[in-house]
């Protein structure tokens, strides 16, 4: 049995009089590679920042990795075991690839308030291994600041791993990317998560990355979760067809060839 | 009860100039994104312009139309300091925006006095409003009523102007979203010119309302731009609404606070402002602002440790410093003790100001409250010389402790505000206090046991000190620390993101950030053998903030060349001239505009362009190479 490591029931969360999310409900297990879409204002983002923590929901469970991390904050349920990356990259410009990574591993051996350690010389090899998985190996002494994006995204990677994580929480990872970048990122991700059984959420825009890579894809609609299912049965799915690819495009292999161009 | 009726119009009448002030920073602020430090100084400019001009014309047009001149010739005034200097820094961080107003704030100090003297001028009385009005027994000048219905018909005006004309609606767009009204083709330029003009225009006229009221002087300036900061802040910048509100608030408490605490009454407003921070950050009717920009923002060149030959290089010029006494006299060691303990002073902001992206406008709070410390432990309870230095710092790591808790929640020019504002407390209390502190005629007779009294040993003592800090202050910038400080300073997100609590990160490195610079001061006690309210000023605040902008805020121990450089200077340009607020405040607003990353920055600049420039060249030769097979 595949243990579950995030289970979310009855999640709702209102501004005003708009209902951002209503009663959403999914689990996702371990190893599991599993797609948020949905229409723009479809509230996937308020969704994923009540499962990590930045916003708290009006009502309903989250239960991540055994725990109740609703009103936790973002940095308790990194603890946990999350690990996450950004729709716009957010990583430390000033410092160098490795040293990102380095602050992470600082983080996750508690050593935060060690005023007189080195850091050079902290987990030095387990940065270098994470950045040789994610392929930055050979750019570990470069400034992040002098990154290209689709490196960065990359690098954001890498960081999101050094926690050792069994579920993360991947925002737009593909987005701003050029197609050919789309893809290696993804293959790249889906990879390591089957490898080390990690969990990963993600939610995209872009349906050749979706439908390529999810086991199972969850599609929002005004708040509500309308479809739930493998790509194939999404796919095929008369609703999620009419509300959110619009009418007159089909998505099937004939298409795909010649999408991303 | 007729006494306090009055007591609170009073209130309502100062209230009336501290708004028009305040309502100017706003405008300029909600536009410019600047917080324009200058902006008493163009109150005091427009308090002297009205004196003049009222004093040669004379009758009731000379003076009504004397001081509408006279903020219009202010405000002409501020278009060209905007057309010159602020066009060229709109991009720059926030922090040297404030530098650079703040240096031009000193240059019209010393100009003020060239042209009207240093004596306070007492201007005409108002025609029609000279008399007072009889209320129960009690007088209330009628000058005061007509300010107090002013400041109402102010801001109906500015309201009818930013809802009802074309213009008001372009400056509330460009507030909103500055980049997206440029888009819509939106002349930028002139816009920020005119919000400018328009903002300056108040202050000068906040300034020349008040001379019926109040002496003209040349101190005016910090005076009114302290207490504005303070309304700006509780009314939340950006918000007339909040600036008028805010200002009635301070100025009442103002009033009562003098019948209530009459030894506090300063600090009641900043109590008062500490609050409405703590529970609305971006004041009462501001609203949340995105993300500050970082301090640094220049280059993105990843810090490194000293190499081995640059450690030789460090260790060489430590030897040398140390011989000093073989050859120069008493006057040069004093001077060099002096000199040693801003370096302390300014690693110590430094450490705060570069490493966690927090610049604190009130530096001097830690380095005077260390100064007490010292000046308590010796003189009252009579410690030995190595406890007080040892325990005087003490005073500074609480002080430190208790503001930068409540600093730390905030950011950018909130987080500069706030520990201004904190800085003003301990300087009141130090003032105030005369029981404990002596007031201003400070504590006297904290001199160094023997061992320590010759200026050579002295002067050993300080530098071997100075040395330590330093050396301390950067193996904790190379710690995993230094490394979560850098982090939460870079990225909160990211920071958050991967389990840092950057609050406590934050609150941790002002702690130690307020330790060390308690350390300078107490060193400082012992050097001059006193303990002014000095040590706590403004301007000492802003001496550190400069040093450590000379030496590169974005380098990892540039304060110690900035302080040397600076505090010679300093000490030099004193004996040389009477104008040396003139000198640097000028050499402020030219460090600001034309070398931002200061003298170590500026020489790594340098070297790395060097560098880069012999990669290319050896890429060259192989590429030639390779072209060649």
């Amino acid at each position: 049995m595949v243990p579950t490591l995030l289970s979310v029931e009855a999640l709702s969360k209102s501004y005003g009089g708009v209902h951002a999310v209503r009663s959403v409900s999914f689990e996702l297990r371990a190893g599991e590679i599993l797609a948020l879409i949905g229409p723009n204002g479809a509230g996937k983002s308020t969704c994923f920042d009540m499962l990590n923590g930045q916003n708290m929901p009006d009502s309903g469970r989250i239960h991540l990795l055994g725990e109740d991390t609703v009103g936790r904050k973002p940095r308790a349920i990194w603890r946990l075991g999350v690990g996450r990356t950004f729709q716009i990259t957010a990583t430390f410009p000033t410092m160098t690839v490795r040293e990102n990574v380095q602050v992470a591993l600082v983080s996750y051996g508690r050593q935060l308030f060690n005023l007189w350690g080195s850091t050079a010389a902290y987990a030095r090899d387990e940065a270098g291994r994470l950045l040789d998985l994610v392929g930055m190996g050979a750019y570990a002494e470069r400034p992040c600041g002098e990154l290209a994006y689709g490196d960065l995204k990359r690098l954001e990677l890498a960081i999101a791993l050094a926690n050792q994580p069994r579920l993360l929480l991947m925002d737009e990872p593909t987005a701003g990317m050029a197609p050919r970048e789309r893809i290696d990122l993804m293959r790249l991700t889906a990879s390591i998560a089957r490898e080390q059984a990690i969990g990963v959420l993600f939610t995209e825009h872009d349906m050749d990355v979706v439908f390529e890579h999810a086991d199972r894809i969850l599609v929002l609609n005004r708040g509500s979760l309308i479809a739930e299912g493998s790509p194939e049965e999404v796919r095929g799915n008369p609703q999620v067809r009419a509300i959110y690819l619009g009418e007159g495009l089909v998505y099937d292999a004939r298409h795909r060839e010649g999408a991303g161009a | 009860m007729a006494f306090y009726f009055v007591q609170f119009l009073t209130g309502l009448a100062s209230a009336a100039s501290l708004f028009l002030v305040a309502s100017g920073l706003s405008i300029i602020f909600g536009v410019t994104r600047i917080v324009n430090f200058a902006h008493g100084a163009f109150y005091m400019l427009g308090a002297y312009v009205a004196f003049t001009l009222t004093e040669r014309f004379s009758g009731a047009l000379g003076f009504w139309g004397g001081i509408v001149v006279a903020a219009l010739i202010v405000a002409i005034i501020g278009v060209l300091v905007e057309m010159v200097l602020l066009r060229r820094i709109y991009h720059a961080p926030e922090l040297f925006q404030l530098l650079a107003t703040f240096g031009l704030t000193l240059m019209v100090q010393d100009i003020v006095v060239m042209i009207w003297g240093p004596d306070d001028l007492l201007g005409r009385r108002a025609p029609g409003f000279k008399g007072a009005v009889d209320f129960f027994g009690q007088n209330i000048p009628s000058y005061d009523l007509f300010l107090i219905a002013l400041s109402p018909i102010v801001l109906g005006i500015l309201w009818l102007l930013f809802q009802r004309t074309r213009w008001g609606v372009l400056v509330r767009a460009a507030t909103q979203d500055r980049d997206m009204v440029a888009a819509l083709g939106v002349n930028q330029k002139w816009l920020f010119t005119s919000v400018f003009a328009l903002g300056v225009f108040l202050a000068a006229l906040g300034g020349a309302l008040q001379i019926p009221r109040d002496a003209v002087h040349h101190a005016l300036d910090l005076r009114i731009i302290v207490e504005v900061f303070v309304v700006v802040v509780i009314g939340g910048l950006g918000s007339i609404i909040g600036a008028f509100v805010a200002a009635v608030l301070v100025s009442e408490l103002n009033a009562f606070g003098i019948l209530i605490f009459p030894k506090i009454s300063i600090i009641l407003v900043f109590l008062v402002m500490a609050v409405v921070l703590i529970v609305r950050p971006w004041g009462l009717f501001g609203k949340p602002e995105a993300a500050a920009r970082r301090t640094p923002g220049l280059t993105v060149t990843p810090w490194r440790p000293l190499t081995s030959g640059e450690r030789l290089m460090s260790l060489g010029a430590l030897v040398l410093a140390a011989m000093m006494p073989l050859f120069a006299g008493n006057y040069a060691l004093t001077v060099g003790s002096e000199i040693a303990i801003f370096v302390i002073f300014a690693a110590s902001l430094h450490f705060l100001m570069s490493v966690g992206g927090l610049a604190s406008f009130g530096h001097a709070a830690y380095f005077g409250l260390g100064a007490y410390g010292v000046a308590f432990l010796a003189k009252a309870a009579g410690l030995p010389m190595i406890a007080s230095l040892l325990l005087g710092p003490v005073l500074g790591l609480l002080g430190a402790a208790v503001f930068g808790f409540f600093a730390v929640q905030l950011s950018g020019v909130y987080f500069a505000m706030l520990t201004l504002a904190f800085a003003q407390i301990v300087w009141s209390i130090a003032f105030q206090w005369v029981e404990v502190t002596g007031g201003d005629n400070g504590i006297l007779g904290v001199w160094p046991e023997r061992w320590a009294a010759s200026p050579a040993n002295f002067y050993w003592l300080s530098l071997g000190i100075t040395a330590l800090v330093v050396t301390v202050l950067r193996v904790m910038v190379f710690s995993p620390f230094g490394f979560a400080l850098r982090a939460t300073r870079d990225s909160p997100l990211r920071s958050e993101a991967i389990g840092i609590n950057g609050k406590r990160v934050q609150w941790t490195a002002f702690v130690i950030s307020g330790t060390v610079a308690g350390i300078g001061g107490a060193l400082f006690a012992y050097l001059k053998g006193s303990v002014f309210p000095d040590s706590v000023g403004i301007s000492l605040s802003v001496d550190a903030l400069v040093m450590v902008l000379l030496g590169g805020v974005e380098t990892v121990s540039g304060a110690v060349i900035g302080a040397i450089v600076f505090k010679a200077a300093n000490i030099w340009l004193v004996s040389q001239t009477d104008l040396s607020k003139l000198v640097l405040g000028g050499f402020i607003v030219l460090m600001v505009v034309a070398f931002p990353k200061g003298i170590v920055g500026t020489l790594e600049t340098i070297r790395n362009r060097r560098r880069s420039a012999e990669a290319k060249k050896s890429a060259l030769v192989t590429s030639r190479i390779e072209a060649a097979e």
